[in-house]
């Protein structure tokens, strides 16, 4: 499913299994929830999250093969339902996070799992392998609400979120850089673990107040936060 | 005028006239084209695309001021300029709704609300050797409707770009309108630039996607324009498990 390691300052969020696709099902997305909700238990200064997985695949979104094996077409829509509810506060709990937020996608990305990866504040991928891909126009699955405001928030360019959304265009890490989606891509899952490791260690030393981080981060996304129910709080004045 | 042909899966909406016709946006046009775009939504089925396109030296010159300037008084000038700006908005809102995916070929000069009507479109691709890009209305003194700015804040991301064309005045070429990010390609010729366009729109239509999907997740793009425009957004369509 997924485990959570402290290593040093570094909270790491690992979706498990080699050979998984690591479909967010109602399980896994309890269980990420839990862990991210442990890791922000035990911030301190200079905590970051790094967040990856093994394999193929970073997140091949929902399951929709738990979805289809419900009783009826209504009660796989319901299932379908209960995933994107239930993925909500992940999201939330990514943008409140009172720690800097890394994403390495060393595999696929599609869909809910896309959307995952961006709820971070840097993604990195892989150059070589894997792709970013919204399957849900190919799939004819409109967008639950949270998630159009999300890529709106993080992707700056028009044609990119036309690309992405409208268009359904699987991006490699090369264009994934160009168009701003990524913040950089590298040759091989090692190398793409060593710069998320990298980075978490420059942003670590930095030693972040936390509570301030998260207040600024949200801030940046006030429409996102607005959907997902986040207040804006007027963070304590202590240090002024 | 304007035809509407239907060709395979493709929509081909085609603003008519001589090689000199401007296509001005007046109000029979304007009443063509919307009944045309309602025409092909009834038609609409998977993998349908719309191109919109015009003959000549001229995409769309925007709303026709010369029928405007001729009424009998300056009240009566700006009535008909208004009455223009509001049959205008529901051809916005049409394509901005539409179950299906839209390419702009822009064969010609593009300019005020003709410019507009291109950039409503999902792809735009005009041409490289020939036409430009052009709001006048700073030119002209005239002021932009409400949900032309929204619009263009909504398609063109560049704030500098939206200071050229909007604030500046500037008449913008293929290749220019590129790197500004205002379309998405240019072809050197007509020919080329309307072969480039059924090439796109069949490589589009071949997706098969769920119009009904598609028109929502393309509003839930432009939130804003939506919102002035009057369109919901976030209505619920049943996803086919």
């Amino acid at each position: 499913m997924c485990t959570l390691e402290k290593r040093g300052d570094f909270f790491i969020l690992t979706l498990t299994g080699e050979n998984d696709d690591h479909r967010l099902s109602p399980t896994l997305i309890a269980a990420v929830l839990s862990a991210l909700r442990e890791a922000r238990s035990q911030a301190t200064r200079g905590s970051v999250l790094i967040t990856t997985s093994q394999g193929k695949f970073f997140s091949n979104g929902f399951d929709l093969g738990w979805a289809r094996s419900a009783a009826t077409p209504s009660d796989a829509f319901l299932r379908l339902h209960q995933m994107v509810e239930s993925f909500r506060p992940i999201v939330a709990e990514l943008i409140s996070l009172p720690m800097p937020t890394v994403a390495v996608v060393q595999g696929h990305a599609a869909a809910a799992g896309f959307g995952l990866a961006l709820s971070h504040d840097y993604v990195f991928m892989r150059s070589d392998r894997g792709v970013l891909y919204m399957s849900e126009v190919d799939l004819g699955l409109p967008f639950p609400d949270y998630f159009s405001v999300l890529f709106r928030a993080k992707l700056g360019s028009i044609a990119a979120r036309r690309d992405v959304l409208l268009r359904g265009t699987k991006v490699r890490g090369a264009e994934a850089v160009k168009l701003g989606i990524v913040d950089g891509a590298y040759d091989g899952e090692e190398k793409v673990k060593g710069a998320g490791m990298q980075l978490a260690e420059k942003l670590a030393s930095r030693k972040w107040n936390g509570e301030i981080y998260k207040e600024i981060r949200k801030s940046l996304y006030p429409e996102l936060c607005a959907i997902l129910g986040l207040e804006v709080d007027k963070p304590a004045l202590s240090k002024l | 005028m304007c035809t509407l042909e239907k060709r395979g899966n493709l929509f081909i909406l085609t603003l008519t006239g001589d090689s000199d016709d401007d296509h001005r946006l007046n109000p029979a046009l304007l009443a063509t084209i919307l009944s045309s775009l309602r025409e092909a939504k009834s038609q609409a089925t998977r993998g349908a695309v719309l191109i919109t396109t015009s003959q000549g030296k001229f995409f769309s010159n925007g709303f026709d001021l010369g029928w405007a300037q001729s009424a009998g008084s300056r009240p009566e000038s700006a009535k008909r300029l208004h009455q223009m700006v509001q049959s205008f908005q529901p051809i916005v809102a049409e394509l901005i709704s539409l179950p299906m995916p839209t390419i702009a070929v822009v064969q010609g000069h593009a300019a005020a609300a003709g410019f507009a009507l291109a950039l409503c479109h999902d792809y735009v691709l005009m041409r490289s050797d020939k036409g430009v890009l052009y709001m006048s209305e700073v030119d002209l003194g005239l002021p932009l409707p409400e949900y032309f700015g929204v619009l263009f804040r909504a398609k063109v991301g560049s704030v500098s770009a939206r200071r050229d064309v909007l604030l500046g005045g500037m008449k913008i070429r293929g290749a220019e309108a590129v790197r500004l990010g205002i379309v998405d390609g240019v072809h050197e010729g007509e020919e080329e630039v309307k072969e480039a366009g059924m090439r796109l729109g069949e490589e589009l239509g071949n997706r098969k996607w769920d119009g009904g999907v598609y028109g929502e997740m393309r509003k839930g793009l432009y939130p804003e324009l939506c919102g002035v425009l009057g369109l919901e957004v976030g209505k619920p369509v049943l996803p086919t498990l």
